[in-house]
């Protein structure tokens, strides 16, 4: 072989020339992207139905009426949006401590990532409180999976000027109450899955696992799944709560 | 998010390219504006007539496909990753758009076969 480096040999230095990943990343962190793509399908689908149920009803319970209160608190009436604003921040909250754990855990800066780690679970244990508190206080409203209020309650949550006919309250607020504890119940499934992950990771912080294989790239592959989570949550936010 | 998956973008972009403190920061002061804009708009411009709802309603949806980008993008890192992996997690969301579409399509039928 000559030394002369030839067309075919420049080629050979692309990503998909073979020899090394084109995608460069560990197996593990490309897994849990695959499973996060297919976990988005999962929830896009939910939420896709929500939509299409929703255009294609009349009416739908305001949001601002239904989710009026601050619930844990005696604030029943005229507060939309706070409690729902607050488990937000906490979301997002314990997503930037869950980035500050990988960037700690880039440095092998063990004691940082477990502090980061502690606050993170304290952040999803947070969110599943507040979660807890806003399904019982609809539970003690009426709502539950193919149940709604009476008609003297239901009838608050629709526009007064516009009164739809009972039947139709009655048949939009049954989707709205199985959508609404799928979704949510399906997105805090998720969280109470991320906080036991994120605990059996700290655990591991803690025990030497990953200053011994020399990498904390195992934070970084929670942490993709955490992420996750709150970028559901963006979602569910928008379209139960905003719109 | 780069479209060329040379190695001179690798030895250059890659690996200083990370997230630092200082970044993660900036990120989660971004996605708190984001969040008080909606609440602004929520809580004052709509119910005080500034804004009517089906203005409000792109808007939310807009201000959300941002806050998924800094999430994904930032915290989720995919903004370093190379661009192989990145296309690989994006193009498949097509398949959610088109579902998106099929079914706002759709949804507007069932309307008449409700009544």
């Amino acid at each position: 072989m000559s030394a002369t480096v030839t067309q075919i040999d420049e080629l050979k230095t692309t990503p998909w020339s073979g020899g090394r990943s084109p995608f460069n990343v560990e197996y593990g962190k490309m897994m849990m992207w695959f499973f996060l793509l297919s976990d988005a399908f999962t929830f896009s689908s939910l939420l896709i139905s929500y939509g299409a149920l929703r255009f294609s009803a009349s009416t739908w319970p305001i949001a601002s009426e239904v989710f009026q209160s601050v619930p844990g608190t005696s604030i029943e009436h005229g507060a939309p949006l706070v409690f729902v604003g607050l488990m937000t921040f906490i979301l997002i909250l314990s997503s930037v401590t869950m980035v500050l754990a990988v960037e700690a855990g880039h440095r092998m800066a063990r004691k940082e990532v477990v502090w980061w780690m502690i606050a993170t679970v304290i952040g999803g244990f947070m969110f599943l409180g507040c979660q807890a508190l806003e399904w019982n206080h609809l539970h003690s409203e009426g709502f539950w999976w193919s149940a709604i209020p009476n008609a003297e309650t239901l009838k608050e949550f629709f526009d007064p000027k516009n009164l739809p006919a009972l039947a139709q309250q009655q048949m939009t607020a049954h989707q709205f109450a199985n959508l609404f504890f799928t979704i949510t119940g399906f997105h805090g499934f998720h969280v109470f899955s991320g906080v036991i992950i994120n605990i059996i990771i700290t655990l591991n912080v803690l025990a030497g696992t990953y200053e011994k294989r020399g990498s904390y790239l195992m934070i970084e592959k929670v942490g993709l799944y955490w992420h996750f989570v709150d970028l559901v949550w963006v979602f569910v936010f928008t379209f139960f709560y905003l719109v | 998010m780069s479209s060329e998956p040379t190695e001179v973008h690798h030895a250059e972009g890659d690996h200083g390219d990370t997230m630092t403190r200082g970044r993660i920061i900036k990120v989660a002061l971004i996605l708190s504006a984001i969040t008080c804009v909606e609440f602004f708009i929520a809580l004052y411009m709509v119910p005080n007539g500034h804004m009517p709802i089906n203005v409000a309603n792109p808007v939310y949806i807009v201000l959300t496909l941002f806050k998924a980008f800094y999430i994904v993008a930032f915290f989720m890192h995919l903004k370093f990753e190379k661009v192989g992996l990145v296309y690989s997690i994006l193009v498949p969301i097509l398949f959610i758009i088109g579902l998106i579409l099929v079914l706002t399509n759709e949804s507007h039928h069932w309307i008449t076969l409700r009544l």
